[in-house]
């Protein structure tokens, strides 16, 4: 790994002689001996890893365990030891956690302290979400939430505004870094800035695996013990990370992170918002990438079926060549796609509008689960009747695949409980599911029928949801 | 005084500073090794080869141990001596260690212990209920079966007759931190053991049987786990047993933690098991008669499980008085993880029955369960603080004050769940609300919701009777500070804090004079493992004992001083009071220690009036029982079967709380566990046996939108009729029974969509949620 260079704790660190795919967590725990950020998983599911990182963009909470040390350069890292003031003055949401209680074991505390405190520094107060991904097996959680509740009104620390206000005053002037991308770009950690400097080396090193948040290819390290070289690191490629609003449609970069993305579209798509806020947790929407979720080709990824419903289109970039197809046509078979050696996910474009969206997630829990099933129903209606249908699962088969006898099955016809629980046994013709530890073959068809049902009863207005009710 | 005070954890600045430190945060010296074991790939059968050449040929491999190079294998049971370190031969489970990596890193360690190839002659496995009762593989040569008055006859003799089954999963622990252990070697031979474990005395004699050493040449210290909830009783045994054998082979340190992964697939759970009912009542729905079957999956290895399926038979009757009953316990082995203990100890397994018979009673007769359930009571418990007169046998001249007595024969005098229900029913407004929901789910075609409140009463004392004893070591230095020491473990549940207040209110201090130290062997010895809710009530009696008599001996020297009497002097506010004059505590232990008077003391606990047989199921196991109740309100979506806790009310009984905020902690915590093992938590292994659900991204524990929406916990705060410390009651467990009204409230939201009975099995995934609902709705 060339050097790196970042912020820890307020003090500057040069990194050098790891190998890029080295663990943030097992960097602080080893080799710092920063032992307040602990392992609970190491995969990025318990939170108790959780870091801050800022950049010039903000600052999010992010899983040590699974976040790679180059993914760290030019950012400031801020880990439990770092959210107590310098003269070790307790941090308004660590008071909180000692007056109300939110502490038994302790273990999980740190990842919930940093994840509180970041909250706090961004003004968050959506407490569940926040904390979605912090798991903790002692509290039940109530006296957490609480101390959240209680320290929102509490004034920012001043130690914890200075990482923002360092790096601003660091960020250079503009222009692409000088000395990268050059006639011989690094073959361990390469960290292009433009599209155009990763097209080029993946042409060179189509073996390569491209980390963009590496909250899949993470994994890959941490459990399956894997060497990954060449690597290329994608976060530092700003116009990737671009949403541009094109009028009718929108074109997001595949780099665009999952919080990123729920941002834009949760406005004008409210069930694919709250489809987004149950992706995964709030540490892994602020890494992972719609184009990750997409290149790696998962039956399971909540990004694909939905945006298959909207009519999404691809695309796709080999050095300078470029090629456009519809998102469905992408996912040949189980982790096969139609992707050329060198070639990467370099954009998708969705129309802008799609009043009739509804996404729906199966999965044993509501947040932080990956589904079962995930049924996404886009049909349009003209006087009553259904001209148009998009439907598309993931789960249901070995990619995310559109329910196409149902589509066709609907048109011409109208939209009500009763016509859709007619059509809804063909979906047995579009599908065959598997069984697993999520849920058997039987209840992902069964589900799958009677989501259609439900999403005929939804756009009649009837609630359809348990997250809505109220005790 | 401080008891009684909602005082925080002790550790709670560290814990939100990050500065708690746990094992696996130790420094140790750089030439520490590294563990890892290789582990099986088949459930059941003989390993034909094993080449390890792969993996010491590793990188930062250091030695690699297999069974050829033990003569005398370790062993890691805490019962039955049946757990070899690794595999001698043959496989009882997928993902049983077979060999041992010692490596300069963990990583490195875990590298190579991938590397084995490991050829297998697979035999059938033995994986399930069904499998085992057609293959008689069990422990024990047959079922236990206890029974008291002639339940076949009473069924028979019944107006009314239900049958049923019910299948209740397992429960992975999920302690945030994973096994851990490391080993120093000493001087001499001898070893320095740090490990999370609930169970100190344990690790140090199978550490000393491993290295041949006396128990006196183990020191074991224990500051905190990163949770336990009786994953930690027996499991840590294995990685502190590695880790001793590997530093008394290379003299060099040694730690082994399991990657989470591993950590489910070696290590035990609860059990899972699958309840047969037959039940007689009245028309009231008073149970007249009833036979309970139990068959646990106990996994390839006795462990614990035959005091867990015991515990189970002995809540199998929880707050309700059973005069005909006989209940049938089957501890059947399989080729799966060897179930464990988990907080409730088999109470939870046996308490789920007896609350789905009362569920399905009075679906049957078309009533409100509480009614159910009220009809079925114990008798109020007698006057607090009296005996149970020794009367004829109940059944033949039962007068009104006479307490009734257990399946197991042993009274029931301090029964308060009639109370405790009809506050709760009050307070929850469940009759109203009862009746608006009854109203919302005939306008609602897709939700449904459903409440449901169910009891608690949990016996407290080891039924094992011996483990019922606790030591303390105090001592009070010239400075008036105080270094407190017991046998009890911390796990989060704040155990050191309340013992540390009693230690506190026994010499009238502040708390933050006493220093709560680590868990160590070689301070307090022949401890009984932290569980069975018994922390506080065994090591605070302890220490209070300890504390007394220093606090005696201080009061005796300085009312020598004054000419007054022992008795007389007062010890409160920091302050020692005799003759009219108040000295500072600290001063006090100054002239104390200048008049050489010993400040330091042992004290020891033994809990009374227990005497159990437990081949006849006859005596009186526990001290005392806690009790508890929860009405819990859940809403269904009928074409997905996802489920919803949208309001939780719990009243529980701790006594006269130690620490009201400890206590609350843990009954919240509790209930959601316990929610937790009947809805999301789902184990699942595949048609090999292979646990497929291994790691959080499978395994799905509560997460935080997963608590009630409102939830609100009360204790119920009457005193302890026995004598104990402070008249409190025990906490750990109890609670966690709460969560079972959680399970009784979607069977209500089930029974909504149709006239059929739900049937619903546990953990309710919206998978069975669904198939329940289609049943009712007789779509199926």
């Amino acid at each position: 790994m060339t050097e790196i260079a970042f912020l820890l704790n307020g003090t500057p660190v040069r990194v050098a002689g790891h190998s890029p795919t080295m663990t943030l967590l097992d960097w602080l725990r080893e080799t710092r001996g920063l032992t307040g950020t602990k392992e609970g998983c190491n995969e990025g599911d318990c939170g108790a890893c959780t870091v801050i990182v800022t950049d010039p963009s903000g600052s999010r909470a992010l899983n040590a365990c699974i976040l790679f040390l180059p993914q760290l350069d030019g950012k400031a890292l801020r880990t439990i030891e770092g959210i107590s003031g310098p003269d070790g003055a307790l941090h308004p949401v660590q008071q909180a956690m000692i007056d109300h209680h939110g502490s038994q074991c302790g273990f999980c505390t740190p990842g919930f302290v940093v994840s509180m405190a970041t909250a706090h520094l961004n003004s968050a107060t959506d407490h569940d979400d926040q904390l979605a991904g912090n798991l903790c097996r002692c509290t039940g959680y109530a006296p957490i939430i609480r101390a959240a509740q209680a320290a929102e009104t509490a004034t920012i620390p001043d130690w914890m505004k200075t990482d923002r206000d360092f790096l601003l005053a660091q960020i250079p002037s503009g222009g692409e870094a000088a000395g990268r991308g050059g006639a011989e770009p690094p073959l361990h950690g390469f960290r292009p800035k433009t599209t155009a400097e990763l097209a080029r080396w993946f042409m060179v090193h189509p073996e390569a695996t491209l980390i963009a948040g590496a909250t899949d290819v993470g994994l890959w390290v941490t459990k399956q013990l894997r060497d990954l070289t060449p690597v290329a690191f994608l976060s530092g490629i700003p116009e990737m990370q671009q949403i541009d609003d094109q009028g009718c449609t929108l074109r997001i970069g595949a780099g665009v992170t999952i919080a990123a993305l729920r941002r834009a579209l949760a406005p004008r798509f409210p069930s694919l918002g709250e489809l987004l806020r149950r992706y995964a947790s709030e540490q892994i929407r602020n890494a992972a990438t719609i184009g990750g979720n997409i290149a790696n080709g998962s039956p399971i990824g909540d990004g694909p079926p939905a945006l298959i419903a909207l009519g999404a289109t691809l695309h796709l970039r080999r050095g300078d060549a470029r090629r456009d197809m519809p998102l469905e046509d992408f996912f040949l078979d189980y982790r096969k796609q139609d992707r050329h050696p060198g070639e990467f996910v370099e954009a998708v474009t969705i129309p802008a509008q799609a009043p009739n969206l509804r996404c729906y997630k199966l999965s044993k829990r509501f947040d932080q689960d990956i589904s079962a099933v995930c049924g996404c129903f886009n049909v349009t209606l003209q006087g009553g009747t259904v001209t148009q249908a998009r439907i598309a699962f993931g789960g249901m088969a070995g990619t995310p695949k559109r329910a196409r006898n149902v589509e066709a099955a609907l048109i011409g016809k109208p939209l009500t409980p009763a016509s859709a629980a007619a059509v809804a046994a063909r979906m047995a013709d579009d599908f065959t599911p598997l069984s697993d530890m999520r849920a058997s073959a039987a209840y992902r068809l069964k589900t799958a029928q009677n989501m259609l049902t439900r999403y005929a009863h939804d756009l009649n207005g009837t609630p359809v949801s348990v997250l809505k009710v109220r005790a | 005084m401080s008891i009684g005070k909602p005082l925080p954890h002790d550790a709670a600045p560290l814990h939100v500073t990050g500065q708690a430190r746990y094992v696996d945060d130790i420094p140790l010296p750089g030439n520490t090794l590294h563990l890892a074991f290789g582990l099986s790939s088949i459930a059941h059968g003989r390993i034909t080869a094993m080449d390890l050449t792969a993996v010491r040929a590793a990188p930062g491999v250091v030695a690699v141990y297999a069974a050829e190079d033990f003569d005398d294998m370790p062993d890691c049971s805490p019962s039955a001596q049946d757990e070899p370190l690794l595999s001698t031969g043959v496989v009882f489970y997928h993902g049983m260690p077979l060999f041992l990596v010692a490596a300069d890193s963990h990583v490195a360690a875990r590298r190579a212990a991938r590397l084995a190839r490991v050829s297998y002659d697979e035999r059938p496995a033995i994986l399930t209920v069904d499998d085992a009762l057609a293959a008689d593989s069990r422990f024990e040569d047959g079922p236990v079966i206890w029974a008291k008055g002639d339940a076949a006859r009473a069924i028979a003799g019944a107006s009314h007759v239900v049958e049923g089954r019910l299948n209740v999963g397992g429960q992975e622990h999920f302690y945030l931190e994973g096994q851990v252990a490391a080993v120093l070697p000493l001087e001499g031979g001898d070893v320095l053991v740090h490990s999370s474990t609930q169970h100190p005395t344990e690790i140090q004699h199978k550490v000393a049987h491993a290295l041949h050493l006396p128990m006196s040449a183990v020191r074991v210290e224990v500051r905190r786990m990163g949770g336990g909830f009786g994953g930690k009783e027996s499991q840590g045994n294995a990685l502190a047993i590695a880790c001793a054998v590997v530093a008394a082979r290379t003299r060099r340190p040694a730690k082994m933690r399991y990657d989470r992964d591993d950590d489910m697939m070696i290590t035990g759970k609860r059990h899972d098991l699958r309840i047969l009912y037959r039940a007689g009542f009245d028309d009231q729905g008073r149970v007249v008669g009833l036979e309970f079957t139990h068959l646990l999956r106990c996994g390839w290895a006795q462990d614990l499980s035959l005091p867990v399926a015991d515990r189970a038979m002995l809540h199998a009757d929880n707050c309700y008085h059973l005069p005909d009953i006989r209940v049938e316990s089957h501890r059947l082995r399989t080729h799966t993880q060897s179930a464990t203990a988990f907080r409730g100890f088999g109470g939870p397994q046996g308490m789920v029955g007896i609350e789905r018979v009362m569920d399905h009673v009075a679906h049957v007769l078309g009533c409100d369960p509480v009614a159910v359930r009220k009809a079925n009571f114990y008798r109020a418990g007698l006057a607090a603080g009296g005996a149970s007169p020794p009367g004829p046998p109940e059944g033949i001249s039962a007068k009104r004050n006479e307490a009734q007595t257990t399946p197991y024969f042993m009274p029931v005098e301090d029964f308060v769940g009639d109370k405790i229900v009809a506050a709760l029913l009050e307070s929850s407004g469940y009759d109203r609300r009862k009746a608006e929901i009854a109203e919302w789910n005939r306008a609602s075609p897709i939700l449904k919701r459903g409440i449901a409140l169910t009891p608690v009463k949990f016996g407290i004392s080891f039924t094992l009777t011996h483990l019922n004893q606790a030591g303390a070591l105090v001592h009070v230095y010239q400075d008036g500070s105080i270094a407190l020491n017991h046998g009890g473990t911390e796990m989060g549940q704040g155990l050191f804090q309340k013992v540390a207040q009693v230690a506190a209110g026994v010499f009238g201090v502040d708390t933050g004079r006493v220093k709560i130290t680590a868990t160590d062997t070689a301070k307090v010895p022949n401890t009984s493992a932290t569980a069975a809710s018994s922390g506080s009530d065994l090591n605070g009696m302890a220490a209070k004992v300890a504390c007394e008599t220093i606090r005696d001996r201080m009061a005796s020297f300085i009312a020598g001083k004054h000419q007054a009497e022992a008795s007389a002097v007062r010890f409160e506010g920091g302050m020692v009071r005799v003759a009219g004059e108040a000295y500072d505590f600290a001063r006090v232990a100054m002239w104390a220690y200048q008049a050489r008077i010993s400040l330091s003391s042992t004290g020891f606990y033994a809990t009374p009036k227990l005497q159990w047989d437990r081949k006849a199921g006859k005596g009186r196991p526990f001290l005392y029982f806690a009790y508890g109740a929860a009405v819990s309100e859940v809403v269904i979506d009928t074409v997905t079967g996802e489920n919803r806790i949208l309001r939780a009310d719990l009243l529980h009984d701790t006594g006269t709380s130690l620490n009201p905020a400890l206590d609350i902690g843990q009954i919240e915590g509790a209930y959601v566990q316990g929610a937790g093992w009947l809805t999301t938590e789902e184990l699942v292994w595949d048609a090999k046996g292979r646990l497929t659900t291994h790691a959080p991204s499978t395994y799905k524990i509560p997460a935080c939108s997963d608590r009630p929406a409102l939830f609100n916990v009360a204790l119920w705060g009457q005193p302890n009729r026995e004598d104990t410390v402070g008249k409190s009651k025990a906490v750990g467990e109890p609670p966690f029974m709460l969560g079972i009204s959680v399970l009784m409230a979607l069977s209500d939201a089930v029974a909504a969509c149709g006239p059929g009975y739900p049937s619903l099995d546990a953990p309710a995934t919206p998978e069975r949620v669904l198939a329940a609902a289609e049943r009712v709705r007789g779509d199926v």
